[in-house]
């Protein structure tokens, strides 16, 4: 299986990283004038090395011998029974590292050493891009120094752990909301000092152009290779397909193989924290609110003076309060649909797939679940029971455990709270 | 009424620099950020920055973050900001918004320029839009006769340095290091060559003003002497917060720094 990284759809970005053009569209470079040139010089490396095929093959291999893909396409038999339609994941949770970000990071990493730079930075909320890019940095033989929020280094002191172990230097950002948007901010500082031999590995499929074009190019395999392994196994393709979006990078990497396929239903699930209409929430699509933020015009949680406003999600994964352009000119354009899963549905989506498939997802991927079983009814009625629905199953649980462990209260074992069955 | 680039041209006639201040609309609060740039102006400023704070300011260093953050959480908002402007300008000096790019797509870019025009502001300083992504202030600011500054980096092609100084008005902001405000000092290895890139590329009569990484009056002598102006920003803000709560003393202070820094580019 290949990857498809200089395929196109009529969906993508125009030569200045417009989707859907200048005026009606998001996108586009809105970047200090230092790192202009570096962000010339990414969009020319990568236009060239996606177009080798001495690149293309090198990284195929790579994600093969070392991530562990492609990752499987599994029937989820007995999720289905409960939807009433057939489910099927895209197990990249399987992953080297247990999510899809490893895709994102090798590629980066990759071109990093095509250009000849030797030292990669990254911004990180929960620390998996982190660990990712630090995984990538290592293999690669590159200096690594990852950005992370303070409130997050101390959520997630796992995951600072791993990092270190991994080579990497982790920097605690305790400016602004000391949260996801800050560690951007401060790689982006780091970057406008370094930039003639440091590589920005961009955590996600937003930020300048080329970064949502560059992260989409390098996750699209997750669709690619589901389409394939959907015909193959079941000779037709899904009737809908469906992830969870932050920043949207495992969304778009598996909605681009089915983009000019009329026929399959696109789905995206957004953080709705505690509920769409308290505002605590990182439903950035469904908010609707035009800005700009970490360079590109996109849906932005912003108040009246445009000033960004804090998201909230249980996942620290989806809590961002952007969202990669292209998902905002999807939406825009009617390709793909949106909606808001709370944290209360995803916890129990996440406890139901524990219990019925013997797999833990991450809080993120327990969205796009949580979102599956709420459109399953719909597409069952209309389809009847042969509908397929195929959910990218973004990363494992490991790491969402001690918020687990809280929300189900599974710590004590006396407690029958902590009896999800129940 | 002094312009932009009729305060360069008096400091070039004058054969110095210009010497332009910046502080953040609202720190240490709305009045007291109008007293202390009035006093910055009294005490020889030539050209006013007046920044409207934002929550993810990427080109600004430690001092002017916490500054913005401060303001932002004393609730000033965007009239706040035309307000300090339209108390400024009051002077006769010019004076210039320097800002992130949302909050005027925020506020409407057209009604923005429009504000700005009728407090009497000169125009704004664009840190995170360039020429070929900020058509829609080029035009504003044109309809509402108002100055643009873009910025050019040690990193610029001439190319680009060509088409951003094709765009400006008023000045050419070049930013004197590879790095955010506030941190790494501004040389003039790297600032000679820039000014000298920039001087050679740009439309006849466009002064380049040097900032980031200028705090000190020796430093801005070294500066002066290789352009038509020198930008201070953090140097200013600094003043107000090792003097905080004490407003006679961070008036003192900036008073104090201004002289040293006019003295500075005269001194070139």
């Amino acid at each position: 299986m290949t990857t498809h990284l200089n395929e196109t759809t009529s969906f993508d970005a125009d030569a200045q990283g417009w989707f859907g053009g200048p005026v009606e569209g998001f996108g586009g470079k809105f970047m200090p004038e230092a790192l202009m040139k570096a962000l010339d010089e990414l969009d020319a490396a990568w236009k060239g090395a996606k177009a080798d095929p001495e690149f293309v093959a090198e990284f195929d291999a790579i994600l093969r011998d070392y991530a562990n893909l492609p990752s499987p396409l599994y029937e989820a038999k007995r999720l289905s029974e409960q939807a009433g339609i057939r489910i099927l994941l895209k197990r990249e949770d399987l992953n080297h590292t247990g999510a899809h970000k490893i895709r994102n990071v090798l590629g980066q990493a990759l071109l990093t050493k095509r250009m000849g730079k030797t030292r990669v930075i990254a911004e990180t909320g929960a620390g998996q891009h982190g660990v990712a890019s630090a995984t990538a940095a290592a293999y690669f033989g590159l200096d690594c120094t990852v950005y992370m929020g303070k409130v997050d280094t101390e959520r997630q002191a796992l995951n600072v752990a791993r990092m270190r172990l991994l080579g990497a230097e982790v920097i605690a950002v305790d400016s602004g909301s000391a949260t996801l948007k800050d560690a951007i901010n401060e790689a982006l500082r780091d970057w406008v000092s370094s930039v003639e031999h440091t590589a920005y590995l961009f955590g996600t499929a937003a930020g300048p152009h080329p970064f949502p074009t560059l992260v989409r190019d390098l996750t699209r395999g997750i669709g690619d290779e589901a389409r394939e392994q959907c015909l193959q196994q079941y000779g037709r393709l899904p009737d809908a397909i469906a992830a969870c979006i932050g920043g949207g990078s495992n969304a778009i990497g598996l909605f681009t193989a089915f983009l000019e396929d009329p026929s399959v239903r696109i789905y995206g699930f957004e953080a709705g924290g505690d509920g769409f209409e308290t505002g605590r929430h990182a439903a950035t699509i469904v908010a609707a609110d035009q800005g700009v933020l970490h360079g590109a015009r996109t849906y932005v949680l912003q108040d009246e003076d445009g000033q960004t406003i804090e998201s909230h999600s249980i996942s620290a994964g989806l809590d961002y309060p952007g969202v990669g352009p292209q998902h905002a000119w999807l939406a825009k354009a009617g390709r793909a649909t949106y909606e808001p899963v709370t944290d209360v549905e995803a916890m129990d989506a996440m406890a139901l797939l524990a219990r019925t498939e013997g797999i833990i997802p991450a809080i993120e991927s327990a969205h796009a679940l949580a979102g599956a079983m709420r459109i399953a009814p719909t597409l069952r009625e209309e389809l009847g029971p042969d509908a397929t629905l195929l959910v990218n199953l973004s990363g494992r649980g490991d790491k969402d455990m001690g918020t687990a462990m809280e929300w189900f209260k599974l710590g004590d074992p006396d407690d029958e709270t902590g009896d999800v069955s129940k | 009424m002094t312009t932009t680039s009729s305060a360069f041209a008096t400091a070039k006639a004058e054969g110095r620099a210009a010497l332009v201040g910046y502080l953040p609309a609202g720190f240490p609060d709305v009045d007291g950020s109008i007293e202390a740039i009035r006093t910055m102006v009294a005490a020889g400023c030539d050209v006013i920055e007046i920044g409207l704070p934002y929550s993810d300011p990427v080109m600004d260093g430690p001092t002017i973050q916490a500054a913005a953050q401060q303001a932002l959480e004393r609730g000033v908002r965007t009239r706040d900001v035309l307000r300090t402007v339209e108390a400024v300008a009051a002077t006769g000096v010019p004076t210039l918004v320097m800002t992130y790019w949302n909050p005027v797509e925020k506020y409407g870019v057209d009604r923005f320029a429009a504000d700005l025009k009728s407090a009497g502001g000169a125009g704004l300083i664009t840190p995170d839009i360039t020429p070929d992504y900020g058509q829609a202030w080029i035009a504003a600011a044109d309809a509402h006769d108002l100055d643009k500054v873009f910025l050019v980096a040690p990193s610029s092609t001439d190319e680009r340095i060509a088409m951003t100084t094709a765009a400006c008005r008023g000045f050419v902001y070049a930013t004197g290091v590879m790095g955010v405000t506030g941190g790494k000092q501004a040389t003039t290895d790297v600032v000679g060559p820039l000014v000298t890139r920039t001087k050679a590329l740009a439309p006849a009569g466009l002064p380049v003003g040097v900032g980031v990484g200028v705090s000190t009056g020796d430093q801005a002598a070294a500066i002066a002497a290789h352009s038509d102006g020198v930008i201070v920003g953090s140097a200013f803000v600094r003043a107000i917060l090792e003097n905080q709560g004490d407003k006679a003393a961070y008036l003192k202070a900036l008073s104090t720094l201004t002289e040293e820094l006019a003295a500075g580019v005269r001194r070139a």
